[in-house]
């Protein structure tokens, strides 16, 4: 399966100077600035039932950044990620144990409203998932929901979200035609416009890339990069490639095994800046995962 | 050196003769076999209603009121009486039972998720899905009809007890069937669960929804047993649904076909004949309704 990946980390291991793409070619301080704290994660723990999927996760997720989580299958991640904006409350049996902080205030707190906690963060999943409505209804589904009736606002929102997700030139002649209609990239991309377009404070993004080609994924890396000053960003992704390319901090979780009671579990093994994360990893899993001698 | 290049002989791509070529052929045909076989039937019942009555059906017959049975020729009975008792009682069993199911399966599906009552009602509407017809029409008979008397609108809650089940289950199915990736980008976009349902979930699932409430009606428009307790058959039109005694088709061919007279005989072939038209245009028309609501799900 990460076959791809392997050879070109495995490339990192043999010559000794970085690879271009982990090279940090922006001045240091400057595009990774430490903005306001989105989030921070304190001790979360995450149960399926009496499976704890995930154990004390904490982290702290900074404004105007994107940060990557990347781990082996079965580490958690998107279990993290889907905590972020309440989705695990879809799932009947999910509970979470500690604390999210979105800005300051507490996520699980007794009173919070799911929905608007998602309306403030937005998500993008891992399969393009484009309502069976035309290509227009999509975008303006979230905007609809909001009380925005006026059909010249929603036109403005529509063209304007196409744009930003880059889609909007190839679809601005086909807006009443049905979604579905669409190829893989850009169902993914159209998937973003339709979260952009209720101008969320974060986006989620839970491998947004993994079925698409390098095209369409370099495309939607490209699109990261040009809305990441308006938006916060955290996505999860199994390519560690991606990670590198995108983001400004990373996340690597593994699998913890308890022999004894045969149990395992997803944690957070190491956090900080994406160059320091594979350049410079403290943890001896995380580097056997990022040289590709794990996972 | 030279090396002796040997040619390379092509690779036989053809398919290959024996057991499998064999099987392929076998199941093919076999499958071909059963849908005959499935066919033959059909063709035969419309064949032979429309062979008997197709001469009976004229405006007259439309239109006219039924007449004693002894009287020939056939032309000039009418069906009108009936036609109207089993649109308007049919009508009215749909208004009541279609719009229930259908909520009935939401809530199970969408809202119930695995508590007791949900698996309750989903237990229970299975079981009232097996009470025979006739069953339910002394139901209504013995709880509403000996308390306010013979009404299309009694025949009504007989058929909708019937067709309830029915909707309640195939809804429940078609619900089930639209992904939950479509209601998660919904809710990640801050929709409350209702309108998740409202906007997604419905329009998703609408097109086998209609089909499944469709073959509700259908079925409901063709049953004889439960109305007999409940609206009795009379031969003369009553568009007060809701008091009085009234008729429907399947009376109709019921209480014609019993008659030893072959005039009464013709006309219960062309009521026949009649009700699948009325159930098949029904069709037709709930198609083009449905298409227009589903033109994006593919």
């Amino acid at each position: 399966m990460e076959q791809p990946e392997q050879n070109v980390v495995a490339q990192t291991e043999t010559v000794l100077p970085k690879p271009a793409a982990l090279q940090d070619t922006r001045p240091p301080d400057a595009a990774v600035s430490t903005g306001a704290t989105v989030f921070e994660t304190d001790k979360v723990s995450i149960y399926y039932g009496s499976f704890r999927a995930v154990t004390d996760v904490s982290l702290t997720i900074h404004e105007n950044e994107i940060t990557a989580f990347i781990g082996p299958s079965g580490c958690g991640k998107t279990t993290v990620l889907r905590t972020l904006n309440r989705m695990n409350d879809l799932v009947p049996s999910a509970r979470v144990e500690g604390d999210v902080h979105y800005r300051g205030a507490s996520l699980y707190a007794p009173g919070v409203s799911p929905i608007s906690v998602r309306r403030r963060i937005g998500m993008v999943f891992q399969k393009p998932n484009p309502f069976p409505k035309s290509i227009y209804d999509n975008v303006a589904y979230g905007p609809r929901i909001n009380g925005i009736r006026n059909k010249g606002k929603l036109d403005e929102i529509v063209e304007k979200s196409l744009h930003q997700a880059a889609l909007w030139d190839e679809v601005k002649n086909r807006l009443n035609k049905s979604g579905l209609g669409l190829s893989g990239g850009q169902a993914q991309r159209l998937c973003i416009a339709r979260t952009l377009a209720v101008e969320p404070d974060v986006v989620l993004m839970d491998e947004p890339c993994s079925a698409l080609d390098p095209i369409a994924t370099g495309r939607i890396e490209d699109l990261m990069h040009e809305i990441k000053s308006q938006y916060t960003i955290v996505i999860v992704t199994h390519n560690m490639q991606q990670a590198t390319r995108v983001s400004d901090r990373t996340a690597f979780y593994s699998v913890l095994r308890d022999e004894k009671s045969d149990t395992r579990t997803g944690v957070l093994v190491e956090y900080g800046r994406t160059a320091q994360i594979f350049e410079d990893p403290q943890d001896t899993r995380t580097q056997a995962y990022v040289t590709g001698r794990m996972g | 050196m030279t090396a002796v290049t040997v040619p390379r002989q092509a690779p036989d791509l053809r398919e290959p003769k024996g057991w499998r070529r064999s099987k392929n052929r076998i199941m093919t045909v076999l499958m071909l076999l059963s849908f005959v076989l499935v066919i033959i039937p059909l063709g035969f019942v419309l064949f032979t209603v429309i062979a008997k009555g197709a001469s009976t059906i004229s405006w007259q017959f439309l239109t006219g009121s039924p007449i004693p049975p002894n009287v020939l020729p056939a032309g000039i009975g009418g069906m009108w009486p009936a036609i109207l008792g089993t649109l308007l009682i049919t009508g009215l069993a749909t208004l009541m039972a279609v719009p229930l199911g259908i909520l009935g399966a939401i809530y199970l599906n969408e809202y119930g998720g695995r508590n007791w009552l949900a698996a309750l009602i989903g237990f229970m509407s299975d079981v009232m899905t097996g009470v025979p017809s006739i069953v339910m029409g002394l139901f209504i008979f013995s709880i509403w009809v000996l308390h306010f008397g013979y009404s299309g609108l009694a025949g009504a809650f007989a058929l909708g007890c019937l067709m309830l089940p029915v909707v309640i289950r195939s809804s429940y199915e078609m619900l089930r069937l639209v992904p939950d990736p479509l209601r998660e980008a919904s809710y990640a976009l801050g929709a409350t669960k209702s309108r998740v349902t409202l906007t997604v979930v419905l329009p998703a699932a609408l097109g086998g929804i209609v089909s499944g409430a469709l073959l509700a009606v259908a079925r409901a428009a063709g049953e004889t047993a439960p109305l007999l307790f409940t609206i009795l058959t009379v031969t003369t039109a009553n568009p007060n649904v809701f008091s009085g005694a009234n008729t429907s088709l399947p009376s109709q061919i019921f209480s014609n076909a019993s008659q030893p007279y072959t005039g009464a005989q013709d006309r219960g072939w062309g009521a026949a004949l009649t009700l699948i038209a009325i159930c098949f245009i029904l069709m037709i028309a709930a198609r083009f309704v449905t298409a227009r609501f589903t033109r994006y799900s593919r």
